[in-house]
């Protein structure tokens, strides 16, 4: 965090100058290391054992928060009999079908009753006829004692029983003293006077079980009383300005703005199919069609009406996974023509660089926009495989068009910080030459091909026709005025223009328009509240006139959480939000995150309905009964807890199961993707995991051209203990080469004792550490580390493996350029050994997973 | 008072009247010392805005005189940052108004060798035209089983996570109507 956040970890020391212990849980020996009471390092890819270890300690020592736990959590709720755990399977759940490589989730369910998860994979709900709330809450479904083998804590429990701290030990390479160091350091700081935090940076999601490396870290702070309460909480340190922006209002294939889910082809087919699967029948998501038809109002307008349900017939369906690694495999195999980066380059950043640049190859046509040309708008021209001679640009179709960008401080518009935080930049200058902002670049493209198809009748031109796309015209280049999109997004009234104050105003009769809901009220009173600048010094230490945070300005989420069952602070030190039995409504430093009005002591009915389900002691608003869940019985696609799997390309066999990887990652068998042994690859014997530097940014679009930065860090290095540099013959400034079955790259080396080597099961470990922020252009020039990562995935959200993979590494500059992705696998051998899996599972869902085994045959891409 | 000013001119007699015995304040300061200024003083206006690099979202002021930036500071307003910027952050000027900026279009023919310069509305057009065809060309209506797709499989997009929300909601919309779903983000990566 003191390398990549650094302004941000301004306030962890803030924390410790104020008495806060500070663990620094990471491979390395960093800056943060440096800085912090503890440093552990641990082998890169066994998280889930650490956490798992945390979450046993926390059981057996009874040192988990009870009165927050029965009472926020679901532990006393009953899961089905036919549940069978990891313990009872070596490693599988219950419901696993082999040959489709997929889970059917039925037997994790909460005993007679399927629940719609807040967020992951709803279509695994099985839908139809739905559950009424009030109908099945009700005593036998729940165990207060927490005493049932089948209630959630017990399994829980159980599930992390064999999590002990000599498991931790053979797994993380973490010794039991050290362990129990931070296992006590974190208790003693959680409960009603205290309060801890976990931080992470996404790299934590880079791995084929990243979800459930997050999903362990929640129950931990589940237990501890840790959600939703002042300097609690689990915080993603995101590496990019907007990029929480850039989920809520997504340019991601499987959402619409606001988390709603895009339709999926087989069963989505209608607007009332699409509700029912989405909408919940209790918590916030019965709210859900409000937010789905004023969405559609916002892009459809006046051709959207109540008898053509809102024009739900012009959104395009998924039909299984279209992500980016599913996509660029797709354009490898030329069959995909057109491709548009804005503001990225896959060439550099994302895995498997030369399967990427196979992919450009095969496209017609490739608009960058960016800076400069970027690698990814010149792979045809230098790439390393162009260099080796293996392809000339004269045999490359792709037609490339680069568009030189506007900068942050040549437009305006917000970023979404890390905190749900929206600010507002304004423009200071005017774009120089033709350089454009990308809302410029899609504005004036929408209207040339609205003016294309003009004179079309086609009814699959009529989406676009129909499509609102009249922004307010600024200057002589004509830049589209972005606060009148903030206005859209925020939303308004149809029949006065009323701007809204919040979601709750929005309505599903198509009066209200609302491009992304959780977003409304960010235009409240006609007043751009992003661009609000109150000094910090001039209001409170929440800062709610700084900005504005979605939802309602809330600093702090399900802050509910905050105050005890009857409403009253668990204690005054960590005092935040809590009932006023006077003015009987929720008040605080923040923006209460309940009904404003609903007491604690209020329960519902058995004829509630919706949000009328939400009891006074639901702080959990979002899920479906208004708890947070230690257990999922729905929505993630690997198993309701999580477990610890090695990742794909591991030195270790699995020392708790017999199922050594995640049985549902994702992977792309084939030639340009090989793949080592699963463990104990005797051609790639060493650990590898990449990061970032202080002085640049991811694939160095925004850095490796800017002189002062390359000056800090000029050149691509691979950093090593004295240890393996010993056994390695590697000398310190001097060069090494690594390579995967993908790809080799060299690096100067860095021999530092801030790279240890861990002994577990016997062995020596080693592992190397490999910055990605360079490549071949720019002022400051290297091999990029993901030459040699592969196209492997977590299966809930199709995001890569990168932090835990196995090398090779020896002295010298002996790399000939070598990719799979031209020339075949780097050593020859089976492509995929049965080895992978114990047991073996016949496929691994490419394309299709997500979709219920019993409930759909498609994924015809696939 | 002319006399008084003049022999406080003598440093050494300025510490002592002004009690200043290290002789490191105030009083040791020259005329010109004095007279120094920030480079930023004489901006013609200053713009609130936020450091474009990772997640944290530090304040940042942009300083403007005769329409170009002279300077990009951290804002001691902000609750998150206090005034301060990391060493990206305060690279940020070197970002925006670096020599490394492309200026043109650039256009590369298939099998082609080498970049062209093209007019910025020329390119456009091409952009327009290559979509239209493209997703005429590859467009699916329904699934053989009859579910609806009303989409292309044939055009894709991928996009950096330093754009504002605005853009990503133009992009969102705009490719959502024209039935493109392989809309990405580097939020995947």
């Amino acid at each position: 965090m003191a390398e990549c956040h650094p302004v941000g970890f301004r306030w962890v020391m803030e924390a410790k100058r104020r008495g806060a212990t500070i663990i620094h849980i990471d491979p390395r020996f960093t800056r943060t290391s440096a800085v912090a009471d503890i440093h552990v390092p641990i082998r890169p890819g066994s998280d889930i054992a650490f956490l798992g270890g945390l979450i046993n300690y926390i059981i057996t020592n009874e040192r988990w928060f009870r009165d927050y736990v029965i009472n926020y959590t679901n532990a006393a709720a009953l899961v089905s009999e036919d549940y069978q755990d990891t313990e009872d399977l070596d490693g599988l759940f219950s419901g696993w079908n082999a040959e489709k490589g997929q889970y059917d989730p039925s037997s994790w369910q909460y005993r007679g009753l399927e629940v719609t998860p807040a967020a992951g994979h709803r279509e695994m709900f099985s839908g139809e006829p739905r559950a009424e709330r009030g109908a099945i809450v009700s005593a036998e479904e729940h165990d207060f004692t927490l005493t049932d083998p089948l209630c959630v804590f017990q399994i829980v429990k159980k599930h992390f029983s064999r999590y002990t701290p000599e498991v931790v030990q053979e797994a993380c390479g973490i010794q039991p003293e050290m362990f129990e160091k931070v296992a006590r350091a974190l208790c003693d700081n959680s409960g009603r006077d205290r309060t801890s935090a976990f931080c992470y940076a996404v790299g934590w999601t880079q791995h084929s079980i990243g979800v459930q490396y997050i999903r362990t870290a929640a129950i931990v702070q589940m237990l501890l009383g840790n959600i939703g309460r002042p300097g609690g909480g689990i915080m993603a340190l995101r590496g990019h300005s907007s990029i929480q922006g850039s989920t809520d209002i997504p340019t991601l294939y499987n959402m619409l703005p606001g988390y709603l889910p895009m339709p999926k082809a087989s069963y989505d087919t209608d607007l009332k199919k699409y509700l029912e699967y989405n909408e919940s029948a209790s918590g916030w998501w019965s709210e859900f069609p409000k937010y789905m038809v004023s969405l559609l109002k916002a892009w459809y307008g006046p051709a959207a009406i109540a008898q053509n349900e809102w024009c739900y017939n012009y959104l395009p369906h998924i039909s299984g996974d279209h992500s980016h690694m599913v996509t660029v495999a797709a354009m490898a195999d030329a069959k995909v023509q057109g491709y548009f980066v804005m503001g990225e380059n896959p060439a550099v950043g994302s895995m498997n660089c030369a399967l990427q640049r196979k992919g450009l190859r095969n496209l017609k046509w490739l608009v960058v926009r960016d800076f400069a040309p970027t690698e990814t708008a010149e792979f045809w021209r230098n790439a390393p495989e162009i260099v080796a001679g293996d392809i000339k640009p004269e045999e490359i179709g792709t037609e490339v068009f680069f568009f030189p960008c506007a900068a942050h401080t040549e437009k305006d518009g917000t970023f979404t910080n890390t905190q749900r935080l929206l600010q507002w930049h304004h423009r200071a200058v005017e774009p120089p030459g033709d350089c454009r902002s990308e809302l410029h670049f899609i504005w004036h493209l929408g209207r040339r091909l609205k003016e294309l198809y003009r004179p079309s009748a086609e009814p699959k031109d009529f989406a676009l026709r129909d499509l609102t796309w009249d922004y307010r015209s600024i200057g002589a280049i004509e830049e589209p005025d972005a606060e009148d999109v903030l206005a859209e997004i925020s939303g308004y009234s149809l029949g006065d223009h009323k701007y809204f104050a919040g979601y709750k105003e929005l309505k599903n009769d198509g009066s209200t328009v609302c491009g992304c809901w959780i977003y409304c009220g960010c235009y409240k009173d006609g007043v751009n509240q992003p661009a609000r600048r109150k000094p910090a010094t001039q209001q409170t230490w929440v800062a709610p006139e700084w900005g504005w945070a979605w939802p309602d300005n809330r600093r702090l989420l399900y802050n509910r959480a905050s105050a005890d069952p009857d409403g009253k602070p668990w204690s005054e030190r960590k005092k935040y939000v809590w009932w006023d039995p006077e003015q009987r409504k929720w008040t605080g430093y923040d923006n209460p995150d309940f009904i404003v009005d609903r007491p604690p002591d209020y329960r519902p009915g058995p004829d509630a309905k919706g949000i009328d389900t939400l009891s006074g002691i639901d702080p959990f608003i979002m899920q479906a009964e208004g708890k947070a869940w230690l257990y999922d019985p729905n929505g993630l696609l690997d198993g309701p807890l999580p477990t610890h799997y090695e990742p794909e390309e591991s030195v270790l066999k699995n020392p708790l199961y017999g199922q050594q990887c995640n049985p549902a990652r994702m992977e792309w068998v084939r030639a340009d993707n090989p793949y080592h042994k699963a463990w104990g690859d005797p051609d790639y014997p060493f650990i590898a995991t990449t990061y970032r530097l202080t002085e640049h940014h991811t694939a160095g679009g925004m850095s490796r051209w800017v002189p002062w930065l390359c000056e800090l860090q000029p050149e691509m290095f691979i950093e090593v203990s004295p240890e393996l540099a010993e056994l390695r013959g590697l000398e310190n400034g001097g060069w090494a080469t690594v390579s995967t079955i993908r790809g080799e790259i060299e690096a100067r080396v860095l021999v530092t004792e801030r790279m240890q080597p861990f002994v577990q099961q016997g062995r020596t470990l080693h592992t190397v550490g490999l910055p990605y922020h360079w490549s071949w252009i720019g002022r400051s020039t290297g091999d990029a580390a993901n030459e040699l990562t592969a196209f492997v995935a977590d299966p809930n959200v199709s995001i890569e493996e990168s932090k835990a993979f196995s090398v090779q590494v020896v002295a010298g500059r002996r790399s000939r350029k070598r990719r799979a992705a031209t020339q075949g696998a780097l050593v020859e051998r089976e492509v995929a050994g049965p080895e992978r899996d114990l047991p073996p599972v016949h496929q691994k869902p490419v394309g299709q997973h997500g979709l219920h085994a019993e409930k759909t045959e498609m994924t015809e891409e696939s | 008072m002319a006399k008084k000013s003049w022999l406080l001119k003598w440093p050494a007699l300025r510490q002592l009247a002004n009690g200043d015995l290290a002789g490191l304040g105030d009083t040791a300061m020259s005329e010109r010392t004095h007279s120094l200024k920030p480079r930023t003083s004489t901006a013609d206006k200053i713009v609130g805005s936020v450091c474009p690099y990772c997640g944290v979202g530090c304040g940042q002021k942009v300083y403007v005189k005769d329409g170009k930036i002279m300077d990009i500071e951290g804002d001691y307003d902000s609750p998150i940052s206090e005034g301060c910027l990391c060493p990206k952050g305060s690279a940020t000027m070197q970002l925006v108004t670096g020599t490394h900026r492309g200026m043109n279009v650039l256009y590369r023919r298939p099998y082609g060798k080498r970049w062209e310069k093209i007019p910025l509305k020329q390119a456009m057009d091409m952009v327009a035209d290559r979509v239209k065809q493209t997703r005429d060309e590859t467009w699916e209506d329904q699934h053989e089983q009859g579910h609806p797709l009303r989409r292309t499989l044939g055009i894709a997009h991928l996009g950096g996570a330093t754009l504002d929300n605005e853009e990503n909601y133009l992009i969102k919309k705009l490719f959502t109507a024209l039935g493109v779903i392989q809309v990405e983000n580097q939020a995947r990566i």
